[in-house]
């Protein structure tokens, strides 16, 4: 207990767990806790990153008890990246949940429940995906995706319309069939080679149909809790009917945690063969198309947002096709800036769109240039994060979708090339409509002084707006941190 | 044939079973049904992981992570049973 207590891997899973406890059994000062053990998790994630920046990958086996038999956490440069952006993202999202849930003169019990129930979800989600992104084991990465699969279903639900409860349960069934997938690849695996840890299977995988078969069960699960095409149909109507905190955790999040296990399965544990590879890049770009198409078609805003998210994991499972290639380590680069870009400006865009439907009483995108009240700091923390999920310079969009582009052009893969390209187009064309209504004055008749309101809770999503612009002044430093550890066959 | 081909192959059968009936029926209850039958299969195909010739011991590995799963099914099934129940009362107000 006492190297537990010291060690920064084993507080990242400590803290926000008995946090979560905690705030469960006291509703009154739950707000409060989030909030404090999100600035806690906060403090050892960086003291994590400085240490692995400086020192090299971390390492430690709980209890003592190392790998084959216990159970081992480690963090290398990925790793790292995605606990820092679980971090920060998850407390200025915490930050605004406190603002929209804060407690109001008479208000209902509904309201009640989501103060109450708002932060032990989300430290509870935040347990599990700071446990998934150090998990070196993959019956632990199976049970690190049902604790975050059980949190994110809750707070899908959180809004309790009839709606968000319909959609939820279809979530939780996704997400249940996608575990029990993933399950079975981890049996199949565990018959075939008799260990379970990623390091010990890497050495070992030699390529044997069971693992093949093994593989093919564990990516159909991964792809159906990442909601790549066509196994999306869940991820629309469950992101766009909760409430936007949680939206935006669910979409900037969660659907991370499954694509960060897919990302590495696929390169350091198997080598799979290259229809594989393929078929995961063409459903990319069939999901790309058909994520784009249904955002120009939604009537509304939070919906838009949502299935821009179909979309834009479609991308990153591109680079996928890329894998064994000699532009496979520029592809994976881009593909984890894309999973932080997207995260970035997703969460922040989901929380202006939050901020406008609760300043204008709807979200419908083509009623919105009637709105009479306009939030001015949420429609330009929209707009910032626009530019970044588009992929304009400097964004950290930008600076991926090269990197993507860059290994697509080494690989002689035009094709992708062209599916970057278009979905581009796509992302501009069905950013735009909004973006359009939020432009139009000449239908409001009041005076516009008095109607820009704003409120604390616009700032969180201004700061991740800004953020996800300016994220690709660091890029460089980014893929330096990427690079440590050699996770995805980067050479540092 | 083995013992362990048999109940692999069982399970998967299980888990084919289940899958068919997740998707072709509607009904929200039979689906949560049809998902315990999946992981059931799951379950017998983990357990057959677990077979050695017979003078030595089973593997307790594959044991504990069917225990673990068990667990985990249990839980979703509640969490899926009280979202049909919240959805049930919304429709029949009382």
């Amino acid at each position: 207990m006492t190297d537990l207590a010291l060690d920064p891997l084993g507080l990242l899973v400590v803290i926000p767990l008995l946090g979560a406890l905690a705030a469960f059994a006291w509703p009154r000062g739950a707000t409060g806790l989030s909030l404090l053990v999100g600035l806690a998790n906060l403090a050892v994630a960086a003291a994590l990153a400085v240490k692995v920046a400086t020192v090299g990958p971390a390492h430690h086996a709980l209890g003592g008890w190392g790998a084959p038999l216990g159970i081992d956490l480690a963090a290398d440069g990925l790793s790292v990246l995605m606990l820092l952006m679980t971090a920060v993202i998850g407390l200025l999202v915490s930050f605004t949940a406190a603002a929209a849930f804060a407690a109001t003169p008479g208000e209902d019990d509904a309201a009640a429940r989501r103060r109450a129930c708002f932060p032990p979800l989300w430290l509870l989600l935040l347990t599990g995906l700071n446990a998934l992104f150090l998990s070196r084991d993959v019956f632990n990465l199976y049970v690190t995706l049902e604790i975050v699969a059980l949190a994110s279903v809750g707070l899908a639900v959180l809004s309790g319309t009839r709606a968000a409860l319909e959609a939820g349960l279809r979530y939780l069934v996704a997400s249940l069939l996608g575990s029990l997938l993933f399950l079975l690849g981890v049996g199949l695996i565990y018959s075939a080679y008799g260990r379970l840890d990623l390091d010990g299977l890497a050495a070992l995988a030699a390529p044997a149909p069971v693992a093949s078969a093994a593989l093919v069960a564990m990516l159909a699960g991964l792809a159906l809790k990442s909601a790549l095409f066509p196994l999306h149909f869940w991820l629309p109507a469950a992101h766009a009917n909760a409430t936007a905190p949680a939206s935006a955790l669910l979409s900037a999040l969660v659907v991370k945690g499954a694509l960060y296990v897919a990302l590495r399965l696929f390169t350091e544990v198997f080598a799979p063969a290259d229809p594989l590879a393929l078929l995961v890049g063409l459903l990319g770009a069939a999901a790309v198309l058909w994520g784009s198409l249904e955002a120009l078609r939604a009537e509304r805003l939070k919906l838009l947002v949502a299935w821009s998210t179909v979309a834009q994991i479609g991308l990153i499972f591109v680079a996928f096709a890329l894998s064994g290639t000699i532009g496979s380590a520029a592809a994976w680069q881009g593909a984890v800036l894309l999973m932080l870009a997207h995260a970035i400006a997703k969460a922040a865009m989901f929380l202006a769109a939050g901020r406008i439907a609760e300043a204008a009483g709807h979200d419908l995108i083509a009623r919105l240039d009637r709105a009479t009240v306009r939030p001015g700091l949420a429609l330009f923390a929209f707009g910032l994060a626009t530019i970044s999920l588009i992929g304009l310079p400097p964004s950290a969009g930008f600076v991926g979708k090269w990197l993507l582009m860059e290994g697509a052009l080494t690989a002689g893969g035009w094709a992708w090339l062209a599916v970057a390209l278009f979905g581009t187009a796509l992302t501009a064309a069905y950013l735009a409509r909004p973006l359009a209504a939020f432009l139009r004055f000449d239908r409001v008749r009041r005076p516009l002084a008095d109607e820009y309101a704003w409120r604390l809770s616009d700032l969180p999503p201004l700061a991740l707006a800004l953020m996800a612009v300016a994220f690709g002044l660091v890029a460089t430093q980014t893929l330096d941190l990427l690079a440590i550890g050699s996770p995805l066959g980067i050479a540092p | 044939m083995t013992t362990a081909a048999i109940y692999a192959a069982a399970g998967i059968l299980l888990v084919g079973i289940g899958l068919y009936r997740l998707v072709t029926t509607g009904d929200l209850l039979r689906r949560v049904v049809a998902l315990n039958v999946a992981s059931g299969g799951t379950g017998a195909v983990l357990v057959a992981a677990a077979w050695r010739a017979p003078p030595g011991p089973t593997d307790p590995v594959p044991h504990a992570l069917v225990i673990t799963g068990i667990v985990v099914v249990v839980s979703t099934t509640a969490v899926a049973l009280a979202l049909i129940r919240r959805l049930h009362d919304e429709e029949e107000p009382k």
